[in-house]
């Protein structure tokens, strides 16, 4: 069970290190958003179910925070992206299209 | 749960699996690297985008570090500290969007 455990957490760490890596290379905010959301979600949450499974006292407790990262992360990167894209701030050179330029609303 | 308060008597748990060692000094380079783009950032929406980032690897930085003390009380912090950041980033997006 700790062998199981520290394996989880390795691939957890592993997510959480290229989601940083992600923030840092890609040229645009929106790149920089879908790469470290995905990324330290699937990250975060192995990384503790990895802790809760290597001590089997405190698995309940990890899973609670798990879930809520969950949940909240996602929802507060669709929100800082959404603003972002309201706001104006232009894409990417290599970028091919925008489809939100049809909606009400957004500028440009 | 029973406490252990011996000052770093949790270091016994980290030098029975030293990997432990290396799964934290790789999640400290990569909120590193969160912090150089948060310095660099051209707009405020990328320093926004880097601090988010930034507090969910730190969310699990303490979970593990609770693992590896044998503090139970680290994963309260950590849930606290999560659900404030979620609260700031919301904030954050707001104020981006409309202004205050």
């Amino acid at each position: 069970m700790d062998i199981f455990g520290m394996i989880i957490t390795g691939i957890g760490v592993v997510f959480l290190f290229l989601g940083s890596l992600g923030i840092f290379r890609m040229p645009d905010v929106y790149n920089r958003v879908q790469a470290g959301t995905k990324c330290s979600t699937l990250g975060c949450f192995l990384t503790i179910v990895g802790v809760g499974i290597m001590q089997p006292e405190w698995f309940w407790k990890t899973l609670i925070i798990a879930v809520f990262v969950l949940i909240s992360n996602p929802v507060s990167s669709h929100a800082l992206g959404r603003a972002s894209r309201k706001k104006g701030i232009s894409l990417c050179d290599k970028s091919v299209t925008d489809k939100t330029k049809e909606f009400k609303g957004y500028k440009e | 749960m029973e406490e252990n308060f011996e000052p770093l008597a949790g270091w016994l748990r980290s030098l029975e699996h030293p990997v432990l060692l290396i799964f934290i000094v790789v999640i400290a380079i990569g909120i590193i690297l969160c912090i150089i783009r948060m310095v660099k950032g051209p707009t405020a929406a990328d320093r926004a985008v880097a601090l988010d980032t930034a507090t969910i690897v730190t969310v699990a930085l303490l979970v593990l570090l609770g693992f590896i003390f044998d503090r139970y009380i680290y994963l309260d912090v950590s849930l606290v500290y999560s659900i404030i950041s979620f609260v700031g980033i919301i904030a954050i997006a707001r104020f981006l969007e409309k202004g205050i």
